[in-house]
């Protein structure tokens, strides 16, 4: 970081043509092996730009997308169907509540078990524990699919055979929509809360060991510790981490709400998100106009909160801002 | 007590020896040498406490394992008995049904070969194309560092969405039903290109200097001098696309149709198995056993667990890396 600065601080002096071309060829080995990134990145980041037109166009596919005619409305035709859809605000609360609830608790999980996998003594309690909490991690969302109909299936499902012998009743968990925000808050802490500790543990080891010291010669327990020490040096980190998923709080997690719903549309109610919206207009309705307009409009959201949050990192703590 | 300065003593070698690892370490150490001390004086307080986090700690690894033991219990288990009484961690009956049914079929092992094609392939490509990118990002000297490193990092902030990126795979790219459509479109990283660049930032530059006044370009100083003394970082970056491409459905999804069934990959092929008939009908064709026959709800558990079992089994070597990754991050240029 604090090299970036010193680079950053330096007054630039404006660079002629001939002294461009003249870093290149000083520089040639370097800029010849950035080539093949560069191209990929032109070809799939910036390659899909072009096509956002088709938001604002009338698309068919045998026209292609430069000749299909604008679309009526000024071109804002599939906005104005968009934000007429019935259920769309639905789509977008689905997307802003879900991302809210799982920062929620991912960091509350995450800081909770850092701070207590940091108070552990027996350290091979403490590697074995915690390669356990990260473990979940590694699989795939359609792995962790097939382990939610293990345990809440309809017709073997162990909760739901469970919950059947000791009240008679069955609960069809895949088609009552109120039980799901619940269980994709479940699923969010079991598969991030034991890698969401890592952060934290690397800080609290970070923390200057003099100041446990200090307090302990004072008298402090651990839990006072804990609560004096830890937690207000914590805060920092906790508010900076949680402020940039605030930055993503308007991308839904496609990997995540599909793989466990798919097109189960008895769900839809509450766990319809922006992207398996997008999906399905592609899809399902076919509209590749709306899709797109509905990405366009989710990627301008999402910039400008990014840009927002970022701005309000810089404010808390410069060395955080990721620009 | 001759113990404990003994025990102290090797701990300052040990500091010593590897006093060019990351501050991390150092305050796990010192912490230790804490814990040491402390253990004599446990108050009360102090020791309940202990107790709370080690119960909650073990209730939370349970609830981590417990999915995973459910699909073992629930794979070896009898068709029937899962139609009863539900899955169970513990099978009423062992029996090998289900796998016998599964490694009877092709399915699988073609689903494999994919999967590790694509793995295999990717990362190396994905890691080409990320130290290639990274290194010379990490240069101070580049002058036109700043935009390049704004040019990726707009990849990150804004993209053309769902629509534009299907079309141009499928209609402009033409790579639908081929297996490089599984490989191409993830093959690079703008937030693990990142991270290696922070690695690289992190490294001493006094080596590459030396090496550049000895007349060696930059490719062969990346090559010969800066890889070679970059395997953790490589290691972790790698560990990140590889898993990426071993769980990898989406583009599977999007733009493998059903006349492309050779290609499915592991984690698509599960997806398959719950979403749709056609994977059961197949198996029905391979084993002979008619679909209604076929122990579907085993078969499904025991699918399952043939995908993620070399991802577990590697789990205890690969998680250093993983573990690691943050450390990376957390080098910030």
């Amino acid at each position: 970081m604090k090299k970036k600065k010193r680079f950053n601080n330096k007054k630039r002096k404006h660079m002629t043509i001939k002294e461009g071309f003249k870093e290149l060829w000083v520089n040639k080995f370097l800029y010849a092996m950035m080539v093949p990134a560069i191209v990929w990145i032109l070809i799939f980041c910036y390659g899909p730009l072009y096509g956002i037109l088709i938001a604002f166009k009338k698309f068919s596919y045998k026209l292609g997308i430069l000749k299909s005619p604008w679309a009526d409305f000024y071109g804002l035709e599939n906005f104005r169907f968009l934000f007429n859809y019935k259920g769309i605000g639905r789509v977008f609360f689905n997307t802003i509540f879900l991302n809210l609830l799982f920062i929620l608790f991912v960091t509350a999980f995450s800081v909770i078990l850092a701070i207590m996998f940091v108070e552990i003594r027996n350290k091979t309690f403490k590697k074995l524990t915690q390669s356990i909490a990260i473990l979940p991690h590694f699989v795939s969302w359609a792995v962790v699919a097939m382990f939610l109909s293990g345990f809440i299936g309809i017709n073997s499902g162990m909760i739901t055979k469970l919950i059947e012998t000791m009240t008679g009743n069955k609960i069809a968990f895949y088609t009552s929509s109120q039980y799901w925000p619940a269980i994709l808050v479940a699923l969010r802490i079991w598969q991030g809360a034991g890698y969401g500790t890592i952060v934290y543990i690397a800080t609290i080891t970070g923390f200057d060991p003099g100041m446990y010291e200090a307090a302990k010669v004072d008298g402090a327990t651990r839990f006072q510790q804990i609560r004096m020490i830890t937690l207000p040096l914590l805060k920092t980190t906790i508010i900076l981490l949680t402020i940039m998923g605030l930055g993503n709080v308007f991308r839904g997690d496609f990997g995540m709400i599909y793989a466990l719903i798919g097109d189960n549309s008895k769900l839809y109610a509450t766990t319809d998100v922006i992207d398996t919206f997008t999906y399905r207009a592609l899809r399902e309705l076919g509209n590749l106009g709306m899709s797109t307009a509905t990405s366009f409009f989710q990627s301008v959201v999402g910039f400008v909160l990014v840009f927002t949050v970022n701005g309000i990192t810089r404010k808390i703590e410069p060395d955080s801002a990721i620009f | 007590m001759t113990n404990q300065i003994s025990q102290k003593s090797i701990d300052r070698k040990n500091t010593v020896r590897k006093s060019e690892s990351i501050e991390k370490n150092k305050g796990l150490r010192s912490n230790k040498s804490t814990e040491k001390k402390h253990k004599f004086r446990m108050s009360g307080q102090d020791l309940t406490l202990q107790i709370i986090c080690i119960v909650v700690i073990v209730v939370f690894c349970i609830a981590c394992l417990m999915p995973f033991l459910l699909i073992i219990g629930g794979s070896f288990d009898k068709e029937i008995n899962v139609t009863k009484y539900g899955y169970s961690i513990i099978p009423k009956d062992f029996s090998l049904e289900a796998y016998k049914v599964i490694f009877k079929d092709p399915t699988i092992y073609r689903a494999y070969g994919s999967t590790i094609f694509t793995t295999v392939a990717g990362t190396v490509l994905a890691m080409l194309l990320t130290v290639t990118m990274a290194y010379p990002l990490a240069q101070q000297k580049l002058k036109f560092r700043t935009p390049i490193i704004f040019f990726v990092y707009f990849t990150m902030l804004f993209g053309g969405g769902l629509v534009p990126t299907y079309l141009l795979i499928s209609k402009y790219l033409n790579l639908s039903d081929n297996i490089w459509v599984l490989i191409l479109p993830i093959m690079f990283s703008a937030w693990n290109m990142f991270l290696m660049r922070n690695f690289f930032a992190g490294l001493p530059g006094e080596l590459s200097e030396s090496a550049k006044i000895d007349g060696a370009n930059d490719f062969q100083i990346l090559f010969r001098i800066v890889l070679p003394i970059s395997k953790p970082g490589i290691a972790t970056i790698s560990m990140f696309y590889a898993l990426g491409y071993w769980n990898q459905w989406y583009n599977a999804m999007l733009y493998l149709g059903n006349n492309s069934r050779n290609l499915f990959p592991l984690q698509y092929l599960i997806m398959d198995l719950t979403r749709t008939t056609d994977a059961l009908k197949e198996m029905a064709q391979y084993t002979g056993i008619s679909v209604v026959n076929l122990p579907d709800n085993t078969l499904k558990m025991a699918t399952t667990l043939v995908t993620i079992g070399p991802i577990v089994l590697l789990y205890p070597f690969l998680q250093k890396y993983f573990t690691q990754g943050l450390t990376v991050g957390s080098i910030k240029g």
